[in-house]
């Protein structure tokens, strides 16, 4: 009980620091002056952090759609359809998860200057959907396997084609855990750092990379209403993700 | 129309290294409940997936209301298969999982509200129509699957041992049901079951399989009174069995000297054809044709054999003795329990058993 009391204190005392922070009357971060909103007024009106957003949002929704319909593909492919060679190809479909995030933006960036891509919201894209495919097959695939394989069966029996059978019968099944890597794929993206860095260009700056250029100029009472809104937004999200998946 | 409902010619389906279905030829007639009784692994389930479009034989050909069926995907088959675990949609209601089939086939929303209905009605699941497959029992759900299937008027119906996750009242009930909702529609049905009770009870006509061969085809009466191999004398229902030599044969009736049976004693039988003196022979017995007594009585039957009770085992509707009528052999009988006085014997106790010789079947080796 004390343990998950000191836990819970050691990783969320510093995020309940921040957001108080952010209604910090004071324009250091130091002492405390009395309550204000100012900070949140001063994000509404930074026509750079608007853009910030719009781009994150942009590249979420893309990335999210790409990453889920083949992620959904991939899950069929690898649990319906076996073929020689599948652990291989599992193998490597589930490789993002494991190999540190850096290398993955190293390389990507080296992959777009090769086929000569020029860096931006494109680019951006396409990297947060590679790590976004594994995340989505995995959950989907977790749920395909509990479905009773005759299911599809007896769709086929009853006159669907394949198609059909996916479209009427499989895809209502998995819909919940569907839902639910699109709001989590949607989250690492709307959160992603690191990738982000290595392959975003001139006017594509998301919003963590806007959040970092700002703490290199000091840390301002306007980064912590910042991060206290992208906290609780990612927060309502996963929560909306695990739901589904429960169901 | 062909006469033929289903034809399987020479049909032969490898798993791996198993032979799963091993040249089975087999004529099904129009209208017929017909049933495939076996062991787990003696085919039943592939033929079922092979007549459902699932897989596909290595060899030999399936015919469906006389034309080959090869290369026909599931979906264009008009058949219609019950599936074992029933394979119900949970995310549509009663009505949705009938319609399916309909909506598939792109039947106008009217005529498919009235077949709903109907199928509704004739499995008896009114007022149900719109609660989700979670919401019934398995009885409930068992109808569920025979009116989605049933309600695409198949040429064929396939059931997947339809009755398997039924309790034993619900099952009882269930084959008499089917058998009367068959009758009505005059479908073909064809079922696969390891179960020789609902076998026999349901069927115009059961075939008997092991390790992908077909043992043997005939009417229930056929199968469990003249089997033609000691499996089949077995799997369906319970015998008895004495193995020897015909001794003398005289026109259709034969001699039996058994190496268990003491030297004297030679048992009467019907002769099997192409049996000769001297060729080895088993004849096997059903228990309830055996008739006990606690003195010696030869009036009208054939055989006599003394023997000792081992076993009385009181089943309710009958009595069941385990015997010994040597060191090697014990036999089993069952007798009804009518009441009125009848001898009951106790363990211990000497027996004479007789029986007709056209009681007992005799198979050469």
């Amino acid at each position: 009980m004390s343990a998950s009391v000191a836990n819970l204190l050691f990783l969320y005392a510093p995020i309940v620091v921040l957001m108080v922070f952010s209604f910090n009357a004071s324009r250091l971060s130091a002492g405390w002056q009395g309550l204000t909103l100012q900070w949140y007024r001063l994000l509404l009106e930074d026509e750079a952090l608007r853009l910030a957003v719009q781009n994150s949002l942009v590249v979420a929704v893309v990335s999210t759609v790409v990453a889920t319909g083949l992620g959904v593909c991939a899950a069929v492919g690898l649990e319906r359809h076996p073929f020689r060679g599948r652990e291989v190809v599992e193998g490597a479909l589930l490789l993002p998860l494991v190999i540190p995030e850096i290398m993955m933006g190293v390389s990507l960036m080296l992959l777009f200057l090769l086929v000569n891509l020029p860096l931006g919201l494109i680019t951006v894209t396409i990297g947060h959907a590679a790590f976004n495919v594994p995340i989505v097959l995995v959950i989907v695939r977790a749920r395909l396997r509990k479905l009773d394989p005759s299911l599809e069966e007896a769709a086929r029996d009853l006159g669907a084609t394949s198609w059909q059978a996916f479209r009427g019968v499989t895809l209502p099944l998995l819909m919940p855990a569907v839902a639910g890597s699109v709001l989590l794929a949607f989250t690492i993206s709307l959160d992603d750092f690191i990738v982000t860095f290595f392959t975003a260009g001139p006017g594509s700056t998301t919003l963590p990379l806007y959040v970092y250029s700002m703490v290199k100029s000091g840390v301002t009472p306007a980064i912590n209403a910042l991060s206290a809104i992208l906290v609780l937004v990612s927060m309502a999200l996963i929560g909306a993700s695990l739901a589904l998946q429960r169901r | 129309m062909a006469e033929s409902s289903v034809e399987l010619r020479d049909v032969s389906k490898r798993h791996g290294d198993t032979l799963a279905v091993d040249r089975v030829s087999l004529v099904i007639r129009r209208g017929e409940f017909f049933a495939i009784l076996g062991p787990s692994g003696s085919g039943k389930t592939t033929i079922l997936r092979m007549l459902a479009g699932f897989e596909s034989p290595d060899a030999g050909d399936i015919l469906i209301d006389g034309r080959s069926v090869r290369g026909v995907p599931p979906n264009r088959r008009s058949v219609n298969l019950v599936f074992q675990t029933y394979a119900l949609f949970p995310h549509l209601t009663v009505a949705g999982n009938i319609a399916f089939g309909l909506e598939m086939r792109r039947v106008p929303a009217a005529e498919i509200a009235a077949r709903v209905a109907e199928a509704l009605d004739m499995v008896r699941l009114q007022g149900k129509q719109d609660r989700l497959p979670a919401q019934l029992s398995g009885g409930e759900q068992q109808r569920v699957a025979l009116a989605r299937a049933l309600v695409n008027r198949p040429a064929v119906l396939l059931l997947d041992e339809p009755l398997g996750a039924l309790d034993q009242q619900l099952r009882m009930d269930m084959q008499v049901e089917l058998k009367t909702i068959q009758e009505r529609v005059g479908l073909t049905f064809i079922c696969v079951t390891h179960h020789q009770e609902e076998a026999l009870t349901m069927s115009d006509r059961v075939a008997v399989m092991r390790q992908g061969r077909l043992l043997q085809v005939g009417s229930p009466r056929d199968i469990y009174e003249a089997p033609q191999s000691a499996f089949v004398a077995n799997f369906i229902g319970r015998s008895n069995s004495l193995t020897g030599r015909i001794e003398t044969v005289n026109g259709l009736r034969c001699t039996l000297r058994a190496a268990d049976l003491p030297a004297a004693a030679l048992v009467a039988a019907t002769c099997p054809a192409g049996a000769g003196i001297g060729s080895p022979a088993t004849l096997m017995l059903r228990p309830e044709r055996l008739h006990l007594s606690a003195d010696v009585q030869v009036d009208g039957y054939d055989n006599m054999l003394p023997a000792r009770v081992c076993k009385a085992i009181y089943n309710g509707s009958e009595t069941q003795y385990l015997l010994a009528l040597s060191d090697r052999l014990s036999w089993q009988v069952l007798v009804p329990n009518v009441g009125n006085g009848q001898k009951r014997f106790q363990p211990g106790e000497s027996v004479f058993l007789r029986w007709r010789a056209d009681d007992a079947v005799v198979m050469p080796e």
